[in-house]
């Protein structure tokens, strides 16, 4: 049996896989291009755009699908506390994003095919349903991060004889999340990112006639203006509120100081946050400008994309480090969960972090092979499965 | 929490219903991705143009299968999470890890050469798609093995320390994940599937020859679809041989439970078919059968590979009552017993959790001793009376008999089409009954799959995890109401989508029927 004071390893390694975190967290929000291009497939222009969205799309979705369960799989094996609190608490909400990645699941493979019973046009309104809701969903999930959720956590409960059940949840079991107007507004930037991603994403991988380039660049302004509205108003309400400071985190019990401005203390006290963020923001709209201002840019992905994965990167680390519970409870401040007290062991943080010296192979071969499939340009002529045979 | 038992029976049965219909969905997965991948490398191997459209045909079934087992797999995993969080917590410092291992080093490796396989034809070299097709199976069972590996430490649970201060129990030995129990496990599982494939593929090969249509296509597919069947079903029953050994030291009364064995003897016999009697319960004197066929010295045998062993039955276990090798009869801890030291665990835990907020180390170390002492019977401490510690009987017994049985009605179906196949493609080609047989048999291997997960998930109950944590204390705060919801939310649903992959599948076959392959 352990004893309770946490070692210099175990923060060590507690930093090293919130790191890893917030590499998969980007990497999930740049890959949300896929379901920004799904919420972009209900529109009025015909076979033509429908076909590049979809064959477009249709290639990566297994990448932003997979690196969903590899950051669900790494949350629980590394913050095992979280994904047992906000999984069973915020239950609604998490359902209802597993939910639209079923149906998003089967949709590509079958909209196109006969007999699939609901025909194509439920499939795309599957694909579109997953591509609005699925990021509206996870830029809510994300805000929890931030504005907390309302919960409780007593260990003790396990040997209740009544209830042995450890965390307890508002009654509204994530709904309240969801329609939290501050979580939301994450959510709707998330969603006009991923459609902003989507349109730089066609440009770039798709042989595309110019009235459906120009098309797409004129989403691409209505789309990255809307994101960036939505996306300065969640900074402003993030680096204006009042969280809390993780003043001692042992299994003995969790203090915590309620901190005004704490974000922004954090923004400015973590240099590697401040350039990271800053860079990430830059380098959004180098991407979305230069295409814009261009008459046929195409790179824009790249810019927007490695920007988006610096900046959410950024937001990870602001949640969860600088002595900051990255799920604060509303209704009960000690019980919120920070690095240090909702995660695993040093042993198992070791084991995964040995596993995780691998990352960067398979990395490799994800682009290696994304380079292979993207070489050829999609375009509207060939039906969808024609990829297969 | 508005009623515990509503809620952890609806959450076991949602969790029962998404595995069940993953389960119908990756065997084929595990399977058929090798089959297409042994049938891409003659392709390329023989440069057979024919070859290469009996891969692109089975690899589009492949594809449609594919997609559905993703679906229901994301759910599987985070249901662990929604469901059952304190699951979770209490043992997700042992259990997260192969999952996210799986998701790192198998999962990615699947989609990404899944994307190359699929969508890469003529987009890479042959080479490299044949080199992509072959990862994706490897892959695939990569997944699997992360998978049963946590799924067999919840039935044997090793490698692991308590830590009372965090109320949860910690990873000490990663290798312990790599248990007997863990390896012949994920054998069994994986190579199950390359049996179901096989059945597959010989299924809609003879309702091609059924049809008249595309003969040696159809005799092609099924050597393959037969050789691989083969294989995969003699390991699996190899592997399972190893299991049943493995269950009678890890899990005694799962092995009662598919026995429907109450009170054991030396020797044992086997019912090979048999009726449970319902009104038997473990105290009572009402006989364990209505009718059962049984073979001598057969349960010693397969249970501990000694004709004339001791097998406990169910009420020997409760009772604490064994016999050892050399025949003496022993005394393990009786299920009384179990419970009563359980709550002493409990008690002690929750008093060192008090002590520990009072900052009161003596007390803490009184309560930590007793603890240790009585901490493997943590989980008994949960049950009221022994009854609620067996599974439930005749659900575990008679899901084993459809899988032994089933399972070697197939042995000899693979060896005949084999036999047969070689011997005559011609009357194999032109023997409609046969046809008939093989296109019947499908849906019984499908059974027998599904049988075999229902022997080890319900005789494994009512722990997740073995002696520590039974279903009712591993579930979430959460509302009945919310949780019967989101069953028929997953249930409609997936039920809709398999009506469409079997649609699809009908539709695709139907056409290659059509036209010359």
């Amino acid at each position: 049996m352990n004893s309770i004071e946490p070692s210099s390893t175990l923060m060590m390694l507690q930093d090293y896989w919130w790191i890893i975190i917030s590499v998969l967290g980007g990497i999930l929000v740049f890959l949300l291009f896929v379901q920004g291009g799904q919420s972009m497939l209900l529109n009025n222009r015909g076979a033509e755009t429908t076909n590049i969205l979809i064959k477009a799309m249709g290639r990566k979705w297994e990448l932003t699908f997979t690196t969903l369960v590899t950051f669900g799989g790494a949350m629980f094996a590394s913050f095992p506390l979280f994904y047992s609190t906000s999984f069973g608490g915020a239950f609604w909400l998490w359902i209802l994003i597993l939910f639209s990645f079923i149906i998003q699941a089967v949709s590509y493979e079958y909209r196109d095919k006969a007999g699939n019973l609901f025909g194509t046009r439920v499939y795309d309104i599957f694909l579109f349903i997953n591509g609005c809701f699925g990021c509206i969903l996870l830029g809510v999930a994300v805000a929890m991060f931030f504005f907390g959720g309302e919960f409780t956590v007593e260990r003790l409960n396990l040997v209740s004889a009544s209830t042995p059940v450890i965390s307890t949840w508002a009654p509204t079991h994530g709904f309240e999340a969801i329609f939290c107007w501050k979580n939301l507004v994450l959510g709707v930037a998330v969603l006009f990112l991923a459609r902003t991603l989507a349109g730089l994403y066609i440009m770039n991988v798709s042989s595309i006639s110019d009235d459906l380039f120009n098309y797409f660049k004129s989403r691409l302004i209505i789309n990255a203006g809307i994101f960036l509205v939505f996306f300065l108003a969640f900074v402003a309400i993030l680096l204006t509120t009042t969280g809390y400071t993780v003043t001692s985190a042992t299994p003995l019990g969790t203090s915590v100081e309620v901190t005004p401005y704490k974000y922004f203390h954090n923004l400015i006290s973590n240099p590697a946050t401040l350039v990271c963020f800053l860079v990430g923001v830059v380098l959004v709209l180098i991407g979305i400008i230069r295409t814009i201002l261009a008459k046929h840019y195409t790179g824009g992905i790249w810019w927007t994309g490695f920007g988006t994965f610096l900046t959410v990167m950024a937001l990870f680390w602001l949640a969860g480090f600088n002595n900051t519970p990255f799920l604060p409870s509303t209704l009960d401040p000690a019980s919120s969960l920070s690095i240090r007290n909702a995660s695993s062991s040093e042993f198992t943080l070791k084991c995964m972090s040995y596993v995780s010296i691998l990352i960067p192979f398979v990395a490799g071969y994800i682009c290696y092979v994304w380079r292979s499939i993207d070489k050829n340009k999609v375009t509207a002529n060939s039906d969808s499965s024609d990829d297969r045979h | 929490m508005d009623n515990l038992i509503t809620t952890v029976d609806w959450s076991r049965w949602q969790f029962a219903m998404t595995a069940i219909y993953h389960w119908l969905f990756v065997p084929l997965t595990l399977g058929l991705s090798v089959i297409v991948a042994i049938m891409e490398t003659i392709s390329y191997r023989k440069k057979s143009a024919e070859w290469l459209r009996i891969t692109k045909f089975w690899m589009t079934l492949l594809a449609i299968n594919f997609a559905i087992g993703v679906a229901t797999g994301i759910i599987l995993e985070f249901e662990f999470g929604t469901n059952w969080s304190n699951y979770s917590w209490f043992v997700g410092d042992i259990f997260g890890a192969p999952l996210a291992i799986e998701g790192i080093l198998a999962f990615f490796m699947e989609a990404t050469f899944g994307a190359v396989m699929f969508f890469g034809w003529g987009k890479v070299s042959e080479r490299f798609h044949l080199a992509s097709t072959w990862l994706t199976a490897i892959g695939a069972s990569i997944s699997a093995l992360w998978i049963l590996v946590a799924n067999s430490w919840m039935q044997y649970p090793v490698g692991m320390e308590f830590d009372p201060a965090q109320m949860r129990n910690v990873m000490d030995d990663f290798w312990a994940l790599f248990s007997p129990v863990a390896i012949n496990k994920f054998f069994h599982a994986v190579l199950s599937g390359w049996a179901l494939a096989g059945a597959f593929v010989i299924a809609v090969s003879s309702y091609f020859l059924w049809k008249g249509s595309n003969r040696e296509f159809a005799i092609r597919s099924i050597k393959v679809g037969a050789w691989t069947g083969l294989a995969g079903l003699l390991l699996t029953m190899y592997t399972g041989d190893g299991s049943a050994v493995e269950v009678t030291k890890t899990q005694p009364m799962k092995l009662a439970a598919m026995e429907g064995l109450y009170e054991g003897h030396a020797p044992q016999s086997l019912v090979a078919v048999g009726v449970v009697n319902p009104d038997k319960k473990w105290n009572n004197d009402e006989p364990e059968y209505l009718f059962d066929i049984s073979l001598p010295y057969g349960l010693s045998i397969l249970a501990r590979h000694d004709y004339n062993a001791f097998v406990p039955g169910i009420k020997n276990i409760i009772e604490g009552v064994d016999v050892n090798e050399a025949g003496d009869t022993i005394y393990t801890v009786s299920y009384a017993e179990r419970i009563a030291r359980g709550k002493t665990a409990q008690e002690a835990l929750k008093n060192y959790g008090i002590a520990m907020e009072q900052h009161d180390t003596v007390a803490m170390n009184k309560a930590l001793t007793a603890l240790e002492a009585d901490y493997p019977y943590f989980g008994y401490g949960y049950f009221n009376n022994v009854e609620e510690a067996i599974p439930p009987v005749a659900l575990t017994f008679y899901s084993f008999r459809v899988m032994v049985i089933l399972g070697s009605f197939f042995l000899l179906f693979f060896i005949a089409c084999l036999v047969w196949v070689y011997k005559s493609e011609d009357t194999f080609s032109k023997a409609r009954w046969m046809q008939l047989i093989s296109m019947i048999a499908l849906p019984l291997m499908y059974l027998c799959s599904q049988s075999g997960w229902i022997v080890a998930e319900v005789g494994r109950q009512p722990w997740t995890v073995q002696d520590l944590l039974p279903v009712g204390a591993a579930i979430s705060n959460i509302p009945s109401s919310s949780v019967i919801v989101t069953f028929w939310m997953f249930a409609v649903i997936f039920t809709l989508l398999l009506i469409a992959e079997v649609g699809i599948m009908v539709h695709w076959i139907n056409k290659g029927v059509k036209q010359s392959l």
